[in-house]
């Protein structure tokens, strides 16, 4: 499917700018004309990723976090980049519930959350080389 | 932001702004007092000005839950917009943490 538009943006992993991406995400795919229901799905799914990448990806290191968009006709693509810890186990990691901190009251939830708001997640990590999450959502457009 | 009125024996705290790992913390800090220092029988939290909430939101009313339980009090919810509604939804939270209003 052919590229329309496409942002990336590079980014302290602090939490300060949490608000910041997901509101940006939100307005770059404005474009596509998106429902309101549309928009928070993809930036409750965007605030999870960065989420992650922050609190297990970096833990008490700051680094950067790369997210790029692009925009297809219908759909948008979301890129979420660390170069963390990364993870072995994908597949357990993605399970409802599971956190690798039981300490820090996390739910668990984020990787369940992103998979129920969006159409696609697809996690890419290797242990000592960062994390990649990719996500699509498509928009439904109404038709005149 | 987050402030708390009492009425009778309720105590409705009111959420202001998003609820994320950035905010996350401070929540925690002045909903703990609460469950600390004051004599209730309900906590009541209320969403009706929150913009946005992510499953760091969960955590820390997962946490505030268990705390109120050993204390024999109930957790509820209120003015759940459609967008934290869904999160609710998805995590089961509701079977715990009843929605009011």
């Amino acid at each position: 499917m052919k590229i329309q538009n496409y942002c990336r943006l590079a980014f302290a992993g602090i939490t300060d700018n949490e608000k910041f991406v997901r509101s940006a995400v939100a307005a770059f795919c404005s474009s596509l004309n998106p429902t309101l229901e549309e928009i928070n799905d993809i930036k409750t799914a965007v605030s999870e990723a960065i989420t992650n990448s922050i609190v297990h990806g970096y833990g008490e290191e700051v680094g950067e976090i790369v997210i790029e968009v692009y925009l297809l006709s219908d759909c948008v693509e979301i890129k979420i980049i660390d170069n963390g810890c990364g993870f072995e186990n994908i597949e357990k990691a993605m399970q409802p519930f599971y956190t690798s901190k039981p300490n820090d009251e996390r739910s668990g939830m984020g990787f369940t959350i992103m998979q129920a708001f969006m159409d696609n997640v697809v996690v890419e990590s290797k242990v000592g080389n960062g994390t990649m999450v990719t996500m699509q959502k498509r928009i439904y457009k109404v038709k005149c | 932001m987050i402030n708390a009125k009492k009425y009778g024996g309720t105590i409705t705290a009111y959420i202001t702004g998003d609820v994320d790992e950035h905010t996350a913390q401070s929540l925690r800090e002045f909903l703990d007092r609460i469950i600390e220092n004051e004599i209730f029988s309900t906590l009541i939290i209320d969403f009706s000005a929150v913009d946005f909430m992510d499953s760091t939101g969960l955590g820390m009313l997962i946490g505030r839950y268990k705390k109120l339980k050993k204390k024999g009090i109930p957790l509820l919810v209120s003015g759940v917009s459609p967008q934290i509604d869904k999160v609710f939804k998805i995590s089961g939270i509701y079977q715990i943490v009843k929605k009011v209003g």
